[in-house]
């Protein structure tokens, strides 16, 4: 699992890329949850799963803990990108009644 | 045709992305579509991760081990793959609840307490044996086919 993070225009935008399963989760976590730590102030934060090319219900949990956090610090999460595998699961979850899908 | 085939892995979490992986290349013998094969891959990895996790624990032992059998039948085009993964593990004292969507014993936190049902949603037969302090086992069947023709014509 690699992430990237840009922000602009007050976005944070986190790029996920690979598989994220229990295996991969903890280190996404942990890196993902140091760059909303470093980032500058944002109004909204996009978490990107264009390059994500397996999910199962670990990235549920990572997401509503990426949620949480972010929402605590006022900040608006989207997701963008979902492939047709991990839409499904994010559907069936319900998770774009709390997540948005931008 | 008729096919198997058997798998014991160590209940380690780097198996898992083996584990599903191995028997989805398995099942493309019957020529599933990519959303089939998606769900395979999905409905593996939320069973082997309850293993992992739950079952044992997230115990390393080299005691602790996933049996995986894969049975494929194909006829006339239509294909069904039974999958089971059966574990040594601690058993779930009540699956009634256990099946229940965002039930979690685990901290809620990070887990979204969604594995058996997306494994119900993602196969086309779904259940569950566990004995408590014995282990539990999980039988899929998923049908290979029909989704496969309908994914080509859209």
């Amino acid at each position: 699992m690699k992430i990237l993070t840009t922000v602009q225009n007050g976005i944070l935008h986190i790029l996920l890329d690979g598989e994220i399963d229990e295996y991969s989760a903890a280190t996404a976590r942990h890196q993902t949850d140091r760059k909303i730590d470093e980032c500058p102030p944002c109004d909204k934060a996009y978490i990107d799963l264009a390059n994500v090319t397996f999910m199962d219900s670990t990235g549920i949990g990572f997401l509503i803990g990426r949620y949480k956090k972010l929402q605590r610090l006022g900040i608006k999460l989207y997701v963008v990108n979902p492939n047709p595998a991990a839409d499904k699961i994010l559907s069936l979850a319900g998770i774009y009644t709390l997540i948005p899908k931008a | 045709m008729k096919n198997y085939m058997k798998l014991e892995i160590a209940a380690i979490s780097e198996n898992e992305s083996f584990a599903r992986s191995a028997v989805a290349a398995f099942a493309l013998n019957l020529n599933p579509s990519l959303s089939e094969l998606s769900d395979i891959k999905t409905a593996v990895s939320e069973a082997v991760t309850n293993c992992i996790v739950h079952a044992y624990k997230g115990k390393r032992s080299p005691e602790n081990k996933i049996f995986i059998d894969c049975r494929a039948e194909a006829e006339q085009g239509e294909g069904v793959l039974h999958i089971d993964v059966t574990d040594f593990g601690c058993g779930i004292e009540n699956l009634d609840e256990a099946m229940q969507p965002f039930f979690t014993t685990l901290s809620p936190n990070e887990r979204a307490g969604m594995g058996f049902t997306i494994m119900q949603a993602f196969t086309n037969s779904f259940s569950a044996r566990s004995v408590k302090g014995e282990g539990t086992t999980i039988s899929m069947i998923k049908k290979i086919g029909a989704g496969g023709k309908e994914e080509l014509n859209a």
